[in-house]
C-alpha cells in the first residue's frame, strides 16, 4: 500500500481514557509530516479523561481535505481496547486491518503502558512510511526516562506484525 | 518558518503571538481551552476570567486602550457575555478585538449545539470563519486588520472539528500588521452609551459594515474555484473540507467571511453553476440569507441540521439520499473517575432520594448510572435558581429533598448571585446548596479559576473563599468538610440541614484525583514563585508515571 500519489492513507486509532490513543496518533501525524506528506488528524477529547472510548482518525497523502476517516474507510484500525471492536467496525474498510492485542499483548511488554507505541510498531510493518520516522516521532513524543521502555515496545510490535506476514497471516 | 502540525486552536494562539495580542482572556471551554494555555505557553499575556462576561469586558477596555485584544470561550459562554457583546458593536474598538467562539455542532462535549453565526447577525459583527488550521493562523492575523481597519470587534467562529483536528501550517509572521503602543484617548460620544450617543452610534455601526461588506466582495477570504459548471458548492468552515472530498469536480466558493456576506459574489457564482448547494454544518444560515437576496441556490434537507457534516453525509446531500442513516454505535461511556471525591456525595444523595438540580462540569456524570441523582442540568450556575424555583413550588415533602449541586469553578463563574436570590427570597423550606470542590476546572482538563489562588500560568495571585464569599452574603449555615474522608460526617450534616428550614451552604472540599499531584507541584512552585516546567504536549504520555 502506498502512502504517496493520490492516495490517502486512512488510520484509526480507538482505546479507553488513558491508555494514549491521542499519543499514538500525534506520533504516527508527525512521522507523516516529516516524511513530506500532506497529513491531517481528527478527534473528540472533551470526555477522554473520564475512562470513555477515545478514537482518533489519521490520514494523510499527497492531499487531505476532510480531517475525518468516512465510514468503511480506515484502511487500519489499531485498537487499545478490545471491548470496543463494535463500537469501531464502521470504520474499516471492507479489506481493513484491525491491529490489536491479540497480536500484542500488554502482558508481553516491558511495561503495559506502552501498549499505544507497540501497536504503532506493528502499524509501522504495514505502512509505506519509513519506520524511522515513526521511532523518531516517538522519541521526541515523550520524555527521555520512557525512551528505552518505548523503543523495546516498538521493536516487540515490529516484530510481531512481521512474524504475522511471514505466517502468511 | 517551518511546517508544523498543528490543531487549530494551537494555530489561533501562535498567530495571537504573531500579530502581538497584549491580552488573552476567557473562560475555559470545550473545544476552546487549549488557546489561552497555548497562547501563554508560547509567550503571550494570558488570564482566565471569572466568567465569559467578565473576560469580554476586560478585553474591550484593553482594546479601547489601544491593545490587541482576544478573548476566547465556547459557543454558550458567548450567551453569558452577550450583554456587552451587543454594545461593543456600537462603542467599537481603538486598537483590536477578537471575539472567538467555538461551537460544538453535534455536542461532543456541550448541552445545545446552538449556531453562533445568529449572533454575528443579532450583533452586527463581522465574522470571520476557518476550515483548517493553517487558515486559522491566515484568516487571524486578517480578522486583527478587518477590527483595526473598521475599529470594530470581529467575531471569530471555529467549531470542534477546527479546533480540534491538527492539520500542516507554514506561519508568516513578516506578514502581521505592525502593532501600535497603547494609549488613551478620550472620546465620550463613542464610548459611553447613554441613547443620545448610541444613535448615532448605531449609524456609524451600519455604515462600517457596509463598507466592509463591499470590501468582502474581493477579499481573499472569500474564494472561489471553478470546476464543473453543472455543480457548484458554497461552503464555510469545515463543510469546505468535506465537500472537497465528496465532490473534487464541482466548483466550490468558500467563505472564510460569512458577515457580511459577500452578495454580488454569491450571485455570480449561483448564475455560473447549474446546481448550486449551499452546504453548512447546522442551521440553514446562509442557505436563508441567499434565498432572501434572491439568489436561486439549494439547501440541505432538514435532518442534516442536527449533529456534524462528514463526507459521508455530504455525499447524501449531494445525492438527495434522505434514506435513514446508520446509527453509530457508542462505545464505554465516561463515568466519575474510581477514585473521585463525588461518590460519596452522590451514594448519599440517592441513599436519600433527593431531587438533584444540577450544573455543568464533570460532576454532571452523576446523571447516569449508577447514581442517576442529577434531575436538571441546563446553564452554568443554573442549580442555585432552579433549585430555589423547585423549592418555591414543590409541596413540603418534595421541597424539603431538593438539592442544589454545584463545582467550584461554576460556583464562581455563575454561582454567587444565585447565592443572592437565595438569601433575598428564601424558600419557606429553606434551601441546601453543595458545592462540590475540587479544586480546578476538572471537566476541561484541570484550568485554574479564581478560588484556587492561582493565575492561568499557575503562579500565586489572590484567591476567594466560597465560604468566606457565603457567610458574607448571610447564609446562616456554612460547613466545609471532605466528604470522601468522612462519609457518615457527610451523611448526618446533609440529614440535619434538609430537616432545618433554613438555608445551607456545604463546601465538600477535597483534590481532582486527576489534578492532586499537579496541584501539589503548583502550590511548590507558587510558593517559591518559581514557574514549573511542563512536559511538552497537551497529553500525558501513555508510558509517563508521574
Amino acid at each position: 500500500m502506498s502512502a504517496t500519489g493520490a492516495r490517502v492513507t486512512n488510520v484509526v486509532m480507538a482505546g479507553l481514557g488513558g491508555q494514549g490513543v491521542i499519543t499514538a496518533s500525534d506520533i504516527l501525524a508527525e512521522a507523516a509530516l516529516h516524511a513530506g506528506l500532506d497529513v491531517k488528524k481528527a478527534e473528540i477529547h472533551g470526555m477522554s479523561q473520564r475512562g470513555g472510548l477515545v478514537s482518533s482518525d489519521v490520514r494523510f497523502g499527497e492531499r487531505v481535505f476532510s480531517p475525518m476517516v468516512p465510514p468503511g474507510e480506515a484502511d487500519y484500525l489499531l485498537l487499545l481496547a478490545p471491548t470496543e471492536l463494535d463500537a469501531m467496525a464502521w470504520c474499516l474498510r471492507p479489506d481493513g486491518v484491525v491491529i490489536g492485542t491479540d497480536l500484542v499483548s500488554p502482558d508481553h511488554l516491558p511495561n503495559k503502558r506502552s501498549l499505544n507505541v507497540a501497536l504503532l510498531g506493528a502499524l509501522s510493518v504495514h505502512l509505506d512510511l519509513p519506520p524511522e520516522l515513526i521511532r523518531e516521532a516517538m522519541l521526541a513524543a515523550l520524555p527521555e526516562k520512557l525512551h528505552a521502555t518505548n523503543e523495546h515496545a516498538f521493536e516487540i510490535g515490529r516484530e510481531a506484525a512481521l512474524a504475522r506476514r511471514a505466517a502468511g497471516g | 518558518m517551518n511546517r508544523q502540525l498543528l490543531s487549530g486552536d494551537e494555530a489561533v494562539a501562535l498567530a495571537a503571538l504573531h500579530a502581538g495580542v497584549s491580552l488573552g482572556t476567557g473562560y475555559p471551554g470545550t473545544p476552546s481551552t487549549e488557546i489561552l494555555e497555548t497562547f501563554f505557553r508560547l509567550g503571550g499575556r494570558a488570564q482566565w476570567a471569572p466568567n465569559e462576561k467578565v473576560a469580554m469586558e476586560v478585553a474591550l477596555g484593553a482594546a479601547f486602550a489601544g491593545g490587541r485584544a482576544l478573548v476566547t470561550m465556547k459557543h454558550v459562554g458567548l450567551n453569558v457575555a452577550a450583554d456587552p457583546l451587543f454594545t461593543a458593536a456600537y462603542t467599537g474598538v481603538s486598537g483590536a478585538m477578537i471575539v472567538l467562539t467555538a461551537d460544538d455542532p453535534g455536542m461532543s462535549s456541550s448541552q445545545n449545539e446552538q449556531d453562533n453565526r445568529r449572533y454575528a447577525v443579532a450583533a452586527g459583527l463581522p465574522m470571520v470563519e476557518p476550515s483548517d488550521s493553517q487558515e486559522a493562523y491566515d484568516f487571524f492575523l486578517r480578522a486583527i486588520e478587518i477590527s483595526e481597519r473598521w475599529g470594530i470587534p470581529v467575531l471569530y467562529r471555529m467549531t470542534t472539528r477546527v479546533c480540534h483536528s491538527k492539520s500542516i501550517v507554514a506561519p508568516h509572521p513578516e506578514t502581521a500588521p505592525a502593532t501600535r503602543a497603547p494609549h488613551f484617548e478620550h472620546d465620550l460620544p463613542d464610548r459611553v452609551m447613554i441613547p443620545a450617543y448610541a444613535r448615532p452610534a448605531h449609524l456609524r455601526l451600519r455604515a462600517k459594515l457596509a463598507e466592509i461588506a463591499v470590501w468582502g466582495e474581493t477579499c481573499d477570504l472569500n474564494r472561489q474555484v471553478l470546476g464543473s459548471r453543472a455543480l457548484g458548492i458554497v461552503a464555510s468552515g469545515i463543510s469546505c473540507q468535506h465537500a472537497a472530498e465528496a465532490a473534487p469536480e464541482a466548483s466550490m466558493l468558500t467563505l472564510g467571511l460569512t458577515y457580511p456576506l459577500p452578495m454580488e459574489l454569491l450571485r455570480g457564482f449561483a448564475a455560473s453553476v447549474e446546481r448550486c448547494l449551499v452546504l453548512e454544518e447546522g442551521d440553514p444560515v446562509l442557505a436563508d440569507a441567499l434565498l432572501a437576496a434572491g439568489i436561486p441556490v439549494e439547501a440541505k434537507a432538514d435532518v442534516f441540521r442536527f449533529g456534524e457534516l462528514d463526507v459521508a453525509r455530504v455525499r447524501r446531500i449531494l445525492a438527495h439520499d434522505l434514506s435513514p442513516e446508520a446509527k453509530a454505535l457508542s462505545g464505554k461511556a465516561p463515568e466519575l473517575c474510581p477514585a473521585c471525591p463525588y461518590h460519596t456525595v452522590y451514594n448519599t444523595l440517592r441513599k436519600h432520594d433527593c431531587i438533584g438540580s444540577g450544573d455543568i462540569g464533570c460532576y454532571s456524570l452523576g446523571v447516569l448510572p449508577p447514581y442517576q441523582v442529577m434531575d436538571t442540568l441546563v446553564d452554568m450556575g443554573a442549580s442555585i435558581g432552579v433549585g430555589l424555583g423547585l423549592r418555591h413550588t414543590l409541596p413540603p415533602d418534595q421541597a424539603r429533598r431538593v438539592v442544589s449541586i454545584i463545582g467550584d469553578s461554576t460556583f464562581i463563574h455563575s454561582g454567587i448571585t444565585g447565592l443572592v436570590e437565595m438569601i433575598y427570597n428564601p424558600p419557606p423550606t429553606g434551601h441546601v446548596v453543595i458545592v462540590l470542590d475540587n479544586g480546578t476546572t476538572a471537566m476541561t482538563g484541570q484550568q485554574e479559576h479564581p478560588a484556587t489562588g492561582r493565575t492561568l500560568e499557575h503562579t500565586r495571585t489572590g484567591q476567594v473563599s466560597i465560604e468566606a464569599v457565603a457567610r458574607a452574603l448571610g447564609i446562616p449555615s456554612v460547613t466545609v468538610l471532605d466528604p470522601h474522608d468522612d462519609p457518615d460526617g457527610f451523611e448526618r450534616l446533609l440529614l440535619e440541614r434538609l430537616a432545618a428550614s433554613e438555608l445551607s451552604v456545604i463546601v465538600a472540599r477535597r483534590p481532582c484525583v486527576l489534578a492532586a499531584a499537579d496541584i501539589r507541584r503548583w502550590e511548590l512552585h507558587a510558593t517559591a514563585r518559581v514557574l514549573p516546567q511542563l512536559p511538552d504536549g497537551a497529553c500525558e504520555p501513555a508510558g509517563a508515571a508521574r
